[in-house]
Parts: structure tokens; sequence; C-alpha cells
């Protein structure tokens, strides 16, 4: 067989072009001087690597303070939207695989839209609501609109799941003798689950990491770690803090998502 | 019973309906509806019904900015799409336990913040930085190329705006704050989105197609466009929508990368909503941008639905033919 070099050598390149910024994120958050952002000092020597910055998270110090309560600002929003949102995500996936008809057909334009629509769009378009509401912004607002725009995905996810799902395992129920209500939490949510964590994870990555629609709908003074962070180009200094937490919750994701796949590989062992 | 089941239809549906009804539809409407107001000096909206606001996007500014919003969205989409294909090629034809591994790499830094990873680019094309002496050394060869070509050739890439004079601006050319750290910063954001769908239509390609096309005597590259390419359209497209929608709508990076000369709708947007509190100017451009975003959309609805009932058609010609030849045999 023919190895394609071209197609190879293209892959690696880009695989570097991914990861140069990645590596420098880590990087930076190491180095002592912040201000001007170099790994030599003044007389081109190379300057050490320390923990100046990571230190500055672990105790909490002041200068640190805002950029971690903007942190766990959007880690509060991003729980809170997954869960409303898995809710309502998951019942919309149940009526859109359930039902049909012209109220099922208005329902799935109404889900699928805000698939398709650039985020600035529901962003302008919630301030627009607010403001014509007279509603001030902050917490609140921001939660209504990062569960806006999370509720389709989680649908979209449960809806391929459900696309799978054998419904005559409901009719077994029923038959046994389960209500509707029964059956639901007891036979088809089980099964569910799995599509449900999986627009869960989705809602909470795209919430957390949300910058254009809440930079629309935070109001004055309400942070959300990515807000907080691109309102920093006039105050760089704390910028190495920045890239030292942004590594910390990288090595944080690659744990879960370690663990996770361990989890489900025991689980698979077991099985088999 | 059937009454029953009309009222579980009703309970299951109304929390996600209401929901989006009120916070997604309502809202677009009332965008729709600001755009044909005026604006009031304290930044609210004009109580009386005006095309005011539809009037004062003929400014000058306006089409600019929508024309070079379309354009570097694609001019993203083309590098995406050019750079995805030979990488979803690449990864399809990897041994099956690497290629959930390569696959897995590549979403791998959307797990860092987006906004931090703009950051990142920010540091690496400032000026002092060796970025910047790569793109200086690149002007200087293009310049040093230019010098050499016939002074009509010249002339005519000048006139035709596919070259900017060269040497003159080597000074004071910078990466960072120009349209070409926005397309880079941009491609580096959106090519995972772009190499996904290629490379799932990529997985489900028959590779014995482009064997039996060599063993034919095409060439690598004309078996690579003329089967390969064609086999995952399907994935091309939505890539290709991928991309598209999200650089139009695009505002991050423009705003921290581009500068002043670089501003798209996205930050006309911001500024008219947030900074100058012009809510009916606001409302219009992002209704121009829906527009433009539904452009595309529908387009690609249309060619779908074109190749199914082609695909229809010719299958329906084929058994016609069939039928009537086994008729005169």
């Amino acid at each position: 067989m023919k190895k394609s070099f071209f197609a190879q050598t293209v892959l690696g390149l880009v695989l570097l072009f991914l990861y140069v910024p990645i590596v420098l994120v880590v990087a930076y958050g190491f180095i002592p001087n912040g201000i001007s952002m170099q790994f030599t000092g003044a007389e081109g020597e190379i300057l050490g690597f320390n923990a100046k910055w990571y230190r500055q998270i672990f105790t909490n110090a002041p200068s640190a303070r805002k950029l971690l309560d903007s942190f766990w600002l959007s880690v509060e929003i991003a729980g809170l939207a997954t869960v409303i949102s898995c809710v309502l995500g998951t019942t919309s996936a149940l009526a859109l695989h359930r039902w049909r008809g012209r109220l099922q057909s208005a329902h799935h334009a109404l889900v699928y839209t805000p698939l398709i629509m650039p985020d600035i769009l529901i962003g302008i378009s919630l301030l627009m609501l607010f403001v014509a509401c007279q509603v001030e912004c902050g917490f609140w607002t921001i939660l209504i609109a990062h569960v806006t725009f999370c509720v389709s995905y989680v649908a979209m996810t449960v809806l391929a799941r459900l696309q799978d799902f054998d419904d005559a395992v409901m009719e077994a129920a029923y038959d046994l003798g389960a209500g509707p209500l029964t059956a639901f939490f007891k036979v088809q949510l089980p099964m569910l689950m799995p599509g449900v964590v999986a627009g869960g994870l989705l809602a909470f990555t795209l919430s957390i990491d949300d910058v254009v629609i809440t930079s629309f709908v935070n109001g004055a003074g309400t942070n959300t770690f990515p807000t907080y962070v691109s309102s920093m180009v006039k105050h760089s200094k704390n910028l190495p803090t920045v890239f030292a937490l942004s590594t910390l919750m990288l090595v944080g994701t690659c744990a879960l998502v370690g663990v996770s796949k361990a989890l489900v590989n025991m689980r698979q062992k077991k099985m088999a | 019973m059937k009454k029953r089941s009309r009222l579980a239809e009703w309970l299951v549906t109304a929390p996600s309906f209401v929901w989006l009804l009120l916070f997604f539809a309502v809202p677009t409407l009332i965008v729709v509806s600001f755009t044909f107001h005026g604006h009031t000096a304290n930044g609210g909206v004009a109580k009386e019904w005006s095309l005011v606001t539809w009037r004062a996007l003929v400014d000058p500014d306006y089409p600019a900015i929508v024309w070079r919003t379309i354009r570097l969205s694609f001019e993203i989409t083309v590098w995406c799409i050019l750079l995805a294909l030979p990488c979803s090629y690449a990864i399809a034809r990897l041994p099956k336990k690497m290629r959930a591994l390569v696959a897995g790499s590549i979403m791998l830094p959307f797990w860092t913040s987006f906004v931090v990873r703009v950051f990142a680019w920010k540091t690496m094309l400032h000026p002092d930085g060796w970025l910047q002496t790569c793109y200086i050394s690149f002007l200087q060869v293009r310049g040093w190329l230019f010098g050499w070509l016939p002074a009509g050739v010249q002339s005519f890439l000048e006139w035709s705006g596919l070259v900017s004079h060269g040497a003159a601006d080597l000074s004071t050319a910078t990466i960072l704050d120009s349209e070409l750290a926005v397309v880079l910063v941009s491609v580096y954001t959106f090519l995972p989105f772009a190499i996904m769908p290629i490379y799932t239509a990529a997985e489900k390609f028959d590779f014995s197609l482009m064997e039996a096309a060599r063993d034919l005597g095409a060439k690598s590259f004309y078996a690579f466009r003329k089967i390969f390419v064609p086999g995952v359209k399907q994935g091309i497209v939505s890539a290709i929508l991928m991309v598209f929608i999200p650089a139009i709508g695009s505002y991050v990076i423009p705003q921290m990368l581009g500068g002043t000369d670089c501003v798209l709708i996205g930050n006309k947007i911001f500024m008219r909503a947030i900074q100058n509190r012009n809510i009916p100017h606001a409302s219009a451009l992002a209704a121009l941008m829906a527009f433009s975003v539904l452009v595309p959309m529908g387009l690609a609805f249309w060619w779908r639905r074109r190749q199914n009932l082609r695909d229809k058609k010719r299958l329906a010609d084929e058994t016609a033919r069939r039928m009537t030849m086994g008729g005169v045999a």
C-alpha cells in the first residue's frame, strides 16, 4: 500500500500548530517576571522557572482574588446551567421522539435554530429582551442566557441516544404493571443516562467557556472567568496567574476524563 | 385515552418549548421590531415607528464592514477545509487504535479556555516575538521576488489588489493588529470543527476505491481529488457550515487581535449595543448578520435536496433503462 506522506506531513504540522499555544500557556504559568512575558531577563540571561503564580492561587492572594472570584462564579453558573438544561433538554428530546405533529414541528424548529445561529445573535437578542423588560443584568440574566443556548445541545445529544432506544422495553414495563412515571424513572431514564451525561458535559464545557453571550448580558461588575480574562487587555499584570489557573484546569479536566475512561473500562470488563 | 395523551404531550413539551419561546423566539422578534424604530439621545428606543435605522445603514462605513466580514469568513473557511481534507484523510488511514487517539488529540486543546488560548496567541504575535521576525523576513523575501517581476506584471498585481505595496511599510508592518492575525487565529480556533465532520465521513469511506483508481493508473493527487473529495462531500458541507457560521459571528478574535483596522460586524454590534448604546443600530446589524448566515444555510439545504432528487432520478432512469433493455432482449 502506498503511504500518503503529504497528508501525514500536513497532519503533523496541524497538530504542532494546535499544540504550540497550549505548551506556551503552560510555560508562561511558570515564568517569574509577569509583565514582559519573556523567558529571558534584561541581559538576555535565561530566567529560571518558579511557582510564584501558583502560590498566589493557592494562598488566595489579594492580587488574584478577583480572578478566583470570577472563576468560582463561572463554575457556579456552569453547574446550575447544566442541571437546568439537562432537565429541559431531556424532556424536549422525549417529546420530540415520542410525538409527531404540528406542535412538535414548531418545537423542533425552536430547539434547532439556536444551534445554527452565531452566539452573538443570541447574546444581542437576550440583551434586547432585558432592555425591553427593564431587567437589571447580573447573575440571573447570565444563568438564563447560558441555559438558553445549552438546552438545544443537550436535546440533540439525548435525541441521538433515543434513536437507538428500543421502545418495546417501555411496552414491557407497562405490561408488567408500571405506570408511565415509574416506567420512565426506573426503565427509560437509566438507559438514557449516558446520553444525558454526555449532553450535560457538553453544556458544562460550553457554559464555562462562553464569553460572547456573557459579555452582552453580564451587566456592570459581574464577571465570569472568560469575561474577566478578556477584560485584562488593559491590566495584564496578572496574566501569568491566568495561565497558571488554566494549566490547573487543563490538568483537572484530563484527570477527570482519564478517571471516567478507566471507570467505563472497568465496568465493561466486569460485564464481560 | 386520546385526550390524556394530548395532555401528556403538552406537559412534556411545555418546559423546553416555553423556555425557548420566551428567551429565544420573543427576543428575536424584539430585535426585528427595534430595527424599525429610531434611537433617542439617552440610549433608549424611540416610541414611533420609522425607517431611520435602515436608511442609516447605507452609511459608507457599514457595507465595507459587512463585506470585510464575509470576505474574511470565506478566507477562513477555505483555509480550514484545505487543511482539514489531508488531515482527515491521514487520520482515517491510520491503524484503528491510533485513530481514536489522534482524533482525540485534535480536540484536546479545546479543554483550555478559548479566551486564554487567544491570549497565548496575542503574546506569541507580540512585535518583539519570533513570529514577527518570521513575518518580516517573509515580507522581505516577497518584496525581493516582486522586484524581479516584469514591470507590467507588477503594476497589474498592485492594481488588482492581490499585492499591497511591498517594501514601503516594512518598518511598521506587524502581524498583531492585522487581518492576517485574525485569519490565523480563527483558522486555529475552527480547524478542529472542520476536521471532525470530514473525518467522520472519511471513516465510512471505502479506501479500496482509491486503490482501484491507482491500479487503473491515476496519480495519487488525482485519485484524492476525484475519488476521495467527492466521497466525503457530505462531511465537507457540514464542515463549511461549522466554520463559516461562527466565523461570520466572530467578535472576540478581531477584538483582541485585529486592531483598529479589522472591525467586523460582531465588533460593530457590540460597540453599538454596549459602548454607545444605539440599540436600533445594533439590532439592524444583527438582522444583517442573521441574513448572511441564513443564505448559506438555505443554499446548503437546497444543494442537499437537489442531490437527493438527482440520486433518485438517476436511480429511476437506470431502472427504466434496464427494464426496457430487458424488454428488447
